[in-house]
């Protein structure tokens, strides 16, 4: 065989290969990093022949920004912040789902969230996961009698040794639980009560830290308490270091919850919507619930079925009723309460 | 009188910088100029020319606070890795044999190579309550409880000193080792010492290297997000931290512009105290 014909012979078989690469279909994801792991999404990659693209990001305002500047068809399946779905189908972003044809008699009753994923009738977006944001502590470091009274929490008896999850809605319900207001009862009028207690929380406060880094500090023995924390933050180190565990005190905590739906426009509408069914499949469920990057609680309670025990017991599945029903939703903040809050929190920070 | 043609051939060479000041500075700064002039209206974009995001941010005391802490920090940094990266800079120009510099060099800047984010972490572990530093000061007795050094003003100081002393020391190696070796010997000639040389001569002929750097350094310090967020702890607000927090969930990029801004105010204000010594050339 001479030169030529090698070379004939291997730029065919290269083009026909990178030409099934090509024809193959194309999914685009702008997820959360728990959707990132290869263990979820390669199933349903095999299972469907298909590539999913996935991007992640972080801020309901930088992905709603994304998708405002990127052309139809672009994207195709979002995941998003429960109580933000009703801004993204504002946008337009959203397309509706086919309600029927999704599992919600299987999900735990309080997460399946009519009124944050259905509008006007229409559903245009199904819870996935939940968990809460609450106390993670060092049980060795700390006692535990202790992390069931928020006011014992950031009381002086653990000056310098918490970090605050940094991210306003979940901390300032959990100020407003510690003063027996309900998330949903947050108002212009009671701001200035969460402020005394944030700047309290503040003042007792070594750092005020994202995801990584209040694991790390929780990890390191930086600090021994992490307000704001929860399954989410201490399931990934739990066989490495159980001391780390968290608790939802006697005043309860805040839960949230992502939701999941089909971008308006998507290129792939049909693929699009085999995603989401995949996902809230009992075994989409079971791999995200269980995902590399966090951890927390499937919405479809069928993925019980495809956990072990070990992983039922880090979840806490048996609880679940009861955490359920001692805890309240994000706060959900129209726009010039948000720019309040938001302000509240910042002057907190820069005290 | 310049002919036509040459004319034409002087716009050729000055039309790539031209047309990349253009796209990457000129534009985009027209476009964050327009943009805090626009208003949120809920969550809709007005544009329009409206000053109420400098009006409001004149309200806001946590911006004000955020801007004293960011000249605090970004001063601070300044000054020490000056302090710092002279020194370094004279024992690679003057100290090190020729053959030896590039190498010296080259270790100086080794930390360039590995991710800001990476370096800031691995710092952060140094600083812990249980990290080395903790631990070496322990074990030879001179602390009996660890130190609160990490999520502090002293680790992100700590964390920023070590990447601008590498900076620096490159800005003012390049102007020292271009000094002829005849001015300190006249100097010596002429009776001055070794303090006195450096003093009114050495020093003033490489103020523009120290001056270029400075103010590299604060320009990238002042704007810098990752070193606050993840040595300081978040502990205290800068500006940039304040420009985030407006884009994470409301994507109020009106204000975030205006804040930003802002922040090009203040460091058009350190250029103009530093111009004056500025000289690029000399590098």
């Amino acid at each position: 065989m001479n030169r030529l014909t090698s070379t004939l012979l291997a730029t065919t078989v290269l083009t026909s290969v990178a030409g099934a690469a090509a024809a193959q279909d194309q999914l685009n994801a702008l997820v959360w990093c728990d959707h990132m792991d290869p263990e979820l999404i390669a199933p349903f990659e095999a299972a469907h022949n298909v590539t999913v693209n996935l991007r992640e990001y972080e801020g309901t305002g930088a992905a709603l920004a994304l998708l405002e500047q990127s052309r139809p068809g672009d994207w195709d399946v979002l995941v998003i912040d429960g109580i933000d779905v009703f801004r993204a189908v504002e946008a337009g972003i959203l397309a509706p789902l086919p309600a029927d044809e999704l599992p919600t008699a299987d999900f735990f009753p309080e997460v399946v969230m009519d009124e944050v994923n259905t509008i006007d009738g229409v559903t245009y977006a199904v819870t996935e996961k939940f968990g809460y944001n609450t106390i993670s502590y060092n049980s060795a470091n700390v006692d535990p009698a202790d992390m069931e009274t928020l006011a014992t929490v950031w009381s002086e008896k653990y000056d310098g040794r918490i970090s605050i999850y940094d991210y306003y809605l979940p901390v300032m319900g959990l100020a407003a639980l510690s003063e027996g207001i309900a998330t949903a009862d947050i108002s212009a009028d009671n701001l200035d009560a969460l402020g005394g207690v944030m700047t309290t929380m503040r003042s007792r406060a070594a750092s005020v830290a994202g995801v990584v880094a209040a694991q790390t500090a929780l990890a390191t023995g930086e600090v021994d308490i992490v307000v704001g924390g929860g399954e989410w933050l201490t399931a990934v180190l739990a066989a490495e270091q159980p001391e780390l565990t968290w608790t939802i005190p006697s005043e309860g905590a805040v839960r949230w919850t992502q939701s999941l739906g089909v971008v308006e426009g998507s290129a792939n509408p049909e693929l699009a919507l085999e995603f989401v069914k995949y996902i809230v499949s009992p075994e989409g469920q079971a791999r995200l619930a269980t995902s590399s990057c966090f951890w927390g609680m499937p919405a479809n309670a069928a993925a019980g079925d495809f956990l072990s025990d070990e992983q039922k017991a880090v979840l806490r599945w048996d609880d679940q009723p009861d955490y359920l029903a001692r805890t309240q939703l994000y706060p959900a903040p129209d726009d010039a309460l948000d720019v309040a809050m938001q302000d509240l929190w910042l002057d907190t920070l820069a005290q | 009188m310049i002919a036509t043609g040459q004319r034409a051939k002087g716009w050729g060479f000055v039309a790539p910088a031209l047309i990349w000041t253009l796209a990457f500075f000129i534009v985009p700064f027209i476009v964050m100029g327009a943009m805090s002039l626009a208003t949120l209206d809920g969550r809709n974009l007005i544009w329009g020319v409206s000053f109420d995001n400098y009006a409001s941010l004149a309200e806001r005391r946590f911006l004000w606070r955020a801007i004293v802490v960011s000249l605090e920090i970004t001063v601070t940094v300044t000054v020490v890795s000056v302090l710092l990266a002279y020194p370094l800079a004279w024992i690679i120009a003057f100290n090190v044999p020729a053959r030896w510099q590039r190498l010296a060099l080259l270790l100086a800047i080794l930390p360039f190579w590995t991710s800001y984010v990476v370096r800031s972490y691995a710092w952060l572990l140094v600083l812990a309550r249980e990290g080395v530093v903790n631990q070496t000061l322990m074990t030879i007795g001179l602390i009996a409880e660890p130190l609160t050094l990490a999520n502090t003003r002293f680790a992100t100081v700590t964390g920023f000193v070590h990447f601008f002393v590498m900076l620096l020391t490159l800005t003012i190696y390049a102007n020292l080792v271009q000094l002829s070796p005849n001015y300190r010997r006249a100097a010596q000639d002429l009776g001055a010492n070794a303090f006195q040389t450096f003093r009114h001569v050495i020093l003033p002929l490489t103020l523009p290297g120290i001056v270029t750097g400075a103010f590299l350094t604060f320009v990238l310090c002042i704007g810098d997000y990752v070193t606050p967020q993840i040595l300081g702890g978040n502990t205290e607000l800068t500006v940039p931290q304040v420009i985030m927090v407006q884009l994470g969930r409301r994507a109020d990029f009106p204000l975030a512009a205006a804040l930003a801004i802002v922040l090009m105010g203040i460091v058009t204000l350190a250029y103009l105290a530093a111009a004056r010594w500025l000289r690029l050339d000399r590098l």
